[in-house]
């Protein structure tokens, strides 16, 4: 990727943030119960700041929902508690552990727990009633992604049918539904994550301190680099040191992994993001590597 | 000039349409190292001798299985010129809807032909959706020249008869390139192979080419009211704002203007966003922004904040093009939902006037409109919408159709007794 003028840059940053609030604005108006999901990871802080723009002067007129895997980044915690109260809004904790306690999912010894998140979601969806769930998730991302739609239809068991799309044309967004069904509403789709880094840099977002580099205990497997967490301990020969790193997600703490890096700010970040030679998910999450439709498969069970 | 460009391709199969986007994405250095190793590792279980490009675009499962892309995908690189969303719409004859879909929001629209095979049905096809979705560019990529010994004289014969379909089209600009996408000519740089082209590369013309929103400026302002913001909050007890996005035009503090069904005047107040929290003077279209009104009028969701003067007259009953999107067919006198701008109002199609074949370019008679057929029609609505002709304004002379019953998105309709494909 090279580099974009200031100028084309601004211009660009400013089309796909009104475009988004364009989309934030019909689901207010035309849903009755929409969410957001908030993981306080680096998408869903841009997401909050543009639903905050939609609606300033007014509070964001929706909950937040955090889906947690209980594999959590402590400062991760922190910073979402941090900015639901400075936004004075209300947040929705639905535990991926309380599903597991309840036999509802099922944990494969040492596994990973981001496929589980589906069940967690949906009960959340089941539980708050609501009708429409704002995600960060961005086409660039992975294949099956690309053909994902900003008004995502789910049926009543929360699948997705990527054969059978609404069609989306010009900015007449069709968020039609019948009781008990759902519509997963993605914003940022048009966003690269270069898109994401800029403004972040642009508009001087908070971001968990992980996001930046700095000195971790990492180990290798499996060719990507895991912080030693409670989540994730080193197995017999795999050997820890410490080295300058960051996160460019933050998900599964057992499973997401970090990048050598010295980008301390998002300025720098955006730097390196410009040259860098590999995605994030291919990077840094294992459970997409599993298989060549790993993510095709998880979204038509009614994942992110 | 605007630094995001949106396009939309289309090709019969096989055209490369799949290796074309992969070339842009590979040479504007988009694609990353992990992806290409996933399309190497596929590529090597299919048993394809080289790294096929066009499966860096072949997203769904079931895509991959058949080899043919099924659904509209999206793709994003950027150069040091522009950002560019591709929309990336599969060739085949039963997925008009896709094109229509990537035609709808394109700035630009990219028509492949192979060289060895020239101008044929699915070219003509593809010319006239983007004539009737009034994109306002269109590019005539004549693919795969190093099959036709990279021939000027092959070249310019496409180019004639194109040009004898553009001349029966209404498209305003086209321009044809020759290239050969697996190799990489005439894509981002130009190669040595065809000398005696002398105009820009795909990408050069796609980084150059002006955009329509360059100009939407110019057009009387239209501001479809999208959610009335309240705080209700001890700061600001009073505050009654209109957000919405601008669809034309320039809105600007002051100034007097209509709100459109009910057809009360006033001046606008104030031009609120965050950044800007003490005001702005004006907002332009594509802007997202809250309008207050000096004076406290009922407006609401649906309702379109004009500019004085010439303004747009609301209605019931309108002429209308539709291109059908649905397996079971329409017919006429069903009770539908109608969307334009942020207004939704049920709605029946009372007449089926004729339909249009668009790769004859004639009409016929019908009776009812099938899946992926365009009939021009008259539509009734239950209370009245505030229309444009989309020959003027592509965003508030558009509306869909929707199923009542399933919530299905039925058709794409474009306002006015003009439309067509003609020039
Ligand atoms: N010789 C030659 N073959 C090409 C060129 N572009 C594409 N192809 C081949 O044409 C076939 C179809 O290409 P593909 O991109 O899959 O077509 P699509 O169906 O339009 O997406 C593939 O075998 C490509 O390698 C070209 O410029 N020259």
């Amino acid at each position: 990727m090279s580099r974009v003028s200031e100028q084309e840059t601004a211009d660009a940053l400013d089309a796909l943030e009104a475009e988004s609030i364009h989309v934030m604005r019909e689901v207010a108006a035309e849903f009755e119960r929409p969410a957001l999901l908030f993981s306080g990871g680096k998408d869903s802080v841009v997401m909050l700041r543009l639903a905050q723009k939609a609606f300033w002067p007014a509070r964001l007129p929706f909950p937040l929902v955090h889906v947690d895997t209980g594999h959590n980044f402590a400062e991760v915690l922190e910073f979402r508690d941090r900015r639901v109260a400075e936004l004075e809004t209300r947040l929705v904790v639905a535990k991926v552990q309380d599903d597991i306690d309840a036999g509802r999912s099922v944990e494969v010894p040492g596994g990973l727990r981001n496929p589980l998140q589906t069940v967690t979601l949906l009960r959340a969806v089941e539980q708050g009633r609501f009708d429409a769930v704002f995600g960060g998730a961005r086409r660039d991302e992975e294949k099956a992604r690309a053909k994902e739609r900003f008004f995502s239809f789910r049926d009543a068991f929360g699948q997705w049918d990527p054969k059978n799309q609404r069609p989306e044309l010009w900015d007449l967004y069709n968020g039609r539904h019948n009781p008990g069904e759902h519509i997963r509403v993605f914003p940022i789709s048009n966003w690269t994550e270069l898109d994401v880094w800029r403004y972040v840099a642009r508009e001087r977002l908070d971001l968990p301190s992980l996001y930046f580099a700095h000195e971790r205990q990492v180990f290798e497997r499996d060719g990507m680099l895991l912080g030693v967490t409670e989540h994730s301990q080193p197995r017999a020969g795999e050997t820890v040191s410490t080295r300058t790193v960051r996160y460019r997600t933050v998900g599964d703490a057992s499973c997401t992994g970090a990048v050598l890096s010295e980008a301390a700010t998002a300025e720098q970040i955006v730097a390196e993001v410009a040259v860098t030679r590999l995605t994030e998910r291919g990077a840094t999450r294992a459970d997409d590597r599993a298989s060549e439709a790993a993510m095709e498969d998880r979204k038509k069970a009614g994942y992110f | 000039m605007t630094g995001l460009l949106r396009f939309a391709t289309a090709g019969s199969v096989d055209d490369g349409k799949s290796t074309l986007i992969g070339r842009l994405l590979f040479d504007s250095k988009t694609v990353m190292a992990d992806q290409l190793d996933a399309v190497e590792r596929v590529a090597a279980e299919r048993g394809d001798d080289w790294t096929n490009l066009a499966l860096l675009t072949d997203g769904l499962r079931a895509e991959r299985e058949q080899g043919i892309t099924i659904d509209v995908a999206y793709r994003y690189f950027a150069t040091p010129a522009r950002s560019f969303i591709v929309a990336d719409t599969p060739g085949h004859v039963q997925y008009t809807r896709n094109m229509v879909t990537g035609a709808s929001t394109a700035d630009v629209a990219v028509v492949l032909v192979d060289a060895r095979k020239g101008v044929v049905e699915q070219t003509r096809r593809h010319a006239a959706l983007s004539a009737l979705l009034r994109v306002p560019h269109l590019v005539l990529a004549v693919n795969k020249m190093d099959l036709v010994g990279w021939s000027q004289q092959i070249f310019d014969e496409i180019v004639v008869d194109f040009a004898e379909l553009a001349g029966h089209l209404a498209v305003k600009d086209v321009h044809p390139i020759p290239v050969a996408a697996l190799h990489g000519d005439n894509i981002v740089d130009a190669g040595a192979n065809m000398p005696w082209y002398e105009g820009p590369t795909l990408l050069g013309h796609l980084e150059r080419v002006e955009v329509e929103r360059d100009d939407a400026r110019a057009r009387p302002g239209r501001f479809p009211v999208q959610y009335v913001i309240r705080p209700m909050s001890a700061e600001r007890p009073d505050y009654r704002g209109y957000a919405g996005t601008v669809a034309s035009g320039v809105l600007r503090v002051g100034e007097q203007v209509t709100v459109l069904p009910g057809g009360r005047s006033t001046t606008i107040a104030g031009l609120d966003t965050f950044d800007a929290q003490d005001g702005l003077d004006e907002a332009v279209a594509g802007q997202a922004v809250t309008v207050r009104l000096a004076d406290e009028l009922d407006v609401s969701r649906g309702d379109l904040i004009v500019s004085a003067g010439d303004p747009p007259q609301p209605t019931s009953s309108f002429d209308a093009t539709l291109c059908w999107m649905a397996d079971a067919p329409l017919r006429p006198g069903t009770r539908l939902l109608l969307k334009h701008t942020t207004r939704t109002v049920p709605a029946i199609v009372t007449t089926l006037h004729d339909s249009l074949d668009v790769t004859t370019l004639t009409r016929q008679p019908v009776t009812e409109l099938g899946l992926n057929g365009i009939a021009h029609v008259t539509v009734r609505t239950a209370s009245p919408i505030v229309p444009d002709d989309y020959l003027t304004d592509r965003r508030t002379g558009a509306f869909i159709l929707i199923d009542p019953a399933t919530g299905a998105t039925l058709a794409a309709g474009m306002i006015g007794s003009q439309i067509g494909v003609r020039a």
